[in-house]
């Protein structure tokens, strides 16, 4: 595989100690019987803001 | 009978002149001029950016449409506005001109009893020399145009990588006043994804660039989120995301100069520094599309009704104050203008009165200060809301009926993370208020049980939908006023 040869661009020291998630975490996120429940409730908390904005105003 | 006038077709001001008609009678009209014939829905310009739909899939075109629900469409784009009419008439005015292809240039006046400007942004790729697709070196998601554009380079870099060339790729802001980090933010994580999908991502370096203090900051301060038994800033979730994608980031970083193949920036340390880079997608920062104002002696009062940046001034103090004074208070309600009442802004071309993210900049005097955004679900909100007052007020009202201050409304958002029904994901999120408000939430400017984000399979089902949702809603198809903004 080709490298390249150009200047490494600057590293933010931030990167290597950034928080990962864990394995269960990233499995989680494609589990399809979790992702089910999940859209549910992602859903319900979207229309809790549709509902707060319709009654500010 | 009155007749109102929408200048732009966007989400705002498709919004507002879909709602006027629907609310007004059959003796008032509605008028919207607009430069582009067809309707854009922008989020999904993320997509056709990384080759998983054609221009034709976010757009559609927007004379049919109205003339199905009785809107009359000019293709024209506002140059002039007479609020006071002339010495002769002083019935107010916009002055139009012509972008229909034969009829290029040609300039028309339309009467008008109230006014939306809804003309959103000026792509003001200008702002940075080398920044763009037209004159520049680099790419765009902010059209459909500049998103198959961007795609079309992708292709061909893969082409180069599948025979075993390894790039580099810059993402993010190109100006260090710029705004809308949010779809930058959804073009990085997509691009990785379908890189990663076409079995080339082991020979792309892939680095985001932008003018947020920190990631995560997305022009509105950032946000904290209650997880895992803690509050947490969205810094984290961020990082995480990109840490765990390999996404490398430079952050509070203002691009001065963009060449063939090289950017250069410098950040608020001081840092001057140049990024060699094979596929740069800088997004540009925003000003207004530069209307200007006459009195009836054909004066020029343009900087009575319009900010610098060319944006809309509305209800609220322009005067500059240092960014620890400002409250959400100070954010516009009405969205009318305080020198003529039947003039009114919607979207992002209404003036933002403060910044919602601190603002800083670099020691040569350079701006590193994220734009408040206002794209989406708020323009949507503000344009229906202007709508309403309107609608009052050519019925009676003394004055606007309805507000939608971005500092009393939240928001939901879907950021697309790689588009596949089975393993792609989207940061699903939702902010409450959009302005911080320390006020009546102390300690982090914003209701932490209306606000929170997640990443998963859900929100990119959520944001297929969405896109569909919203272009039967845009096209005006039966039940679109049951869809919520």
């Amino acid at each position: 595989m080709a490298t390249d040869t150009r200047p490494a661009p600057h590293l933010d020291p931030a990167f290597s100690s950034a928080t990962r998630p864990s394995r269960l975490t990233v499995g989680l996120r494609t589990f399809l019987p979790w992702q089910l429940v999940r859209f549910v409730v992602i859903n319900l908390k979207m229309l809790r803001i549709l509902w707060r904005n319709h009654h500010a105003h | 009978m009155s007749r109102i006038v929408v200048l732009g077709a966007g989400v705002a001001g498709h919004t507002a002149a879909s709602f006027l008609r629907s609310w007004l009678g059959k003796d008032d009209s509605v008028v919207v001029v607009s430069p582009k014939p067809t309707y854009n829905w922008i989020p999904s310009n993320i997509w056709v950016g990384v080759g998983l739909m054609q221009p034709a899939d976010v757009t559609f075109a927007l004379a049919p449409v109205y003339e199905r629900h009785g809107i009359d469409f000019r293709q024209a784009r506002a140059v002039e506005l007479h609020p006071e009419g002339t010495a002769e008439d002083p019935a107010p005015f916009v002055v139009a001109e012509s972008t229909r292809a034969g009829h290029e240039g040609e300039r028309e006046s339309i009467r008008y009893d109230f006014l939306i400007n809804a003309t959103g942004p000026k792509l003001n790729f200008g702002a940075t020399p080398g920044l763009g697709p037209d004159a520049g070196f680099s790419h765009s998601v902010c059209t459909e145009t500049h998103a198959h554009e961007t795609a079309r380079r992708l292709d061909a870099l893969v082409a180069e990588m599948k025979a075993g060339a390894r790039k580099r790729f810059l993402v993010g802001t190109g100006h260090g006043a710029c705004t809308c980090e949010g779809a930058a933010f959804e073009y990085i994580v997509n691009l990785e994804f379908e890189l990663r999908q076409r079995g080339v991502r082991d020979r792309a370096d892939i680095w985001w660039i932008s003018n947020e203090y920190e990631l995560g900051d997305f022009g509105m301060g950032g946000m904290h989120l209650s997880r895992g038994g803690y509050i947490t800033p969205s810094k984290i979730f961020t990082e995480s995301l990109f840490a765990e994608r390999g996404l490398n980031w430079i952050t509070r970083a203002h691009v001065a100069q963009v060449e063939a193949g090289r950017a250069h920036y410098e950040t608020i340390d001081g840092a001057v520094r140049a990024f060699d880079f094979d596929f740069a997608m800088l997004l540009p920062p925003f000003a207004g599309v530069g209307l200007k104002a006459f009195d009836r002696a054909g004066a020029d009062i343009t900087p009575a009704l319009f900010q610098p940046n060319g944006f809309m001034k509305v209800d609220t103090s322009y005067a500059p104050k240092p960014y620890e004074q400002w409250s959400a208070k100070d954010w516009p309600h009405t969205y009318q203008s305080p020198a003529y009442p039947n003039l009114f802004a919607a979207g992002i071309a209404f003036a933002p009165p403060h910044a919602i993210s601190r603002p800083y900049q670099t020691p040569s005097g350079a701006p590193v200060a994220p734009a408040p955004p206002r794209t989406g679900m708020p323009s949507a909100t503000i344009g229906k809301a202007v709508a309403r007052s309107i609608v009052d007020m050519a019925g009676g009202a003394p004055g606007p009926t309805h507000r939608a201050s971005m500092a009393e409304m939240g928001a939901a958002c879907v950021a697309s993370a790689g588009a596949s029904l089975v393993s792609g994901t989207a940061a699903s999120m939702t902010v409450f208020p959009i302005v911080p408000d320390f006020e009546r939430y102390p300690d982090y400017g914003r209701d932490l049980r209306s606000t929170f984000g997640e990443v998963g399979l859900a929100g990119h089902w959520i944001k297929v939908i969405l896109h569909h949702l919203f272009l039967h809603k845009a096209r005006l198809r039966p039940g679109w006023r049951l869809i919520p903004e």
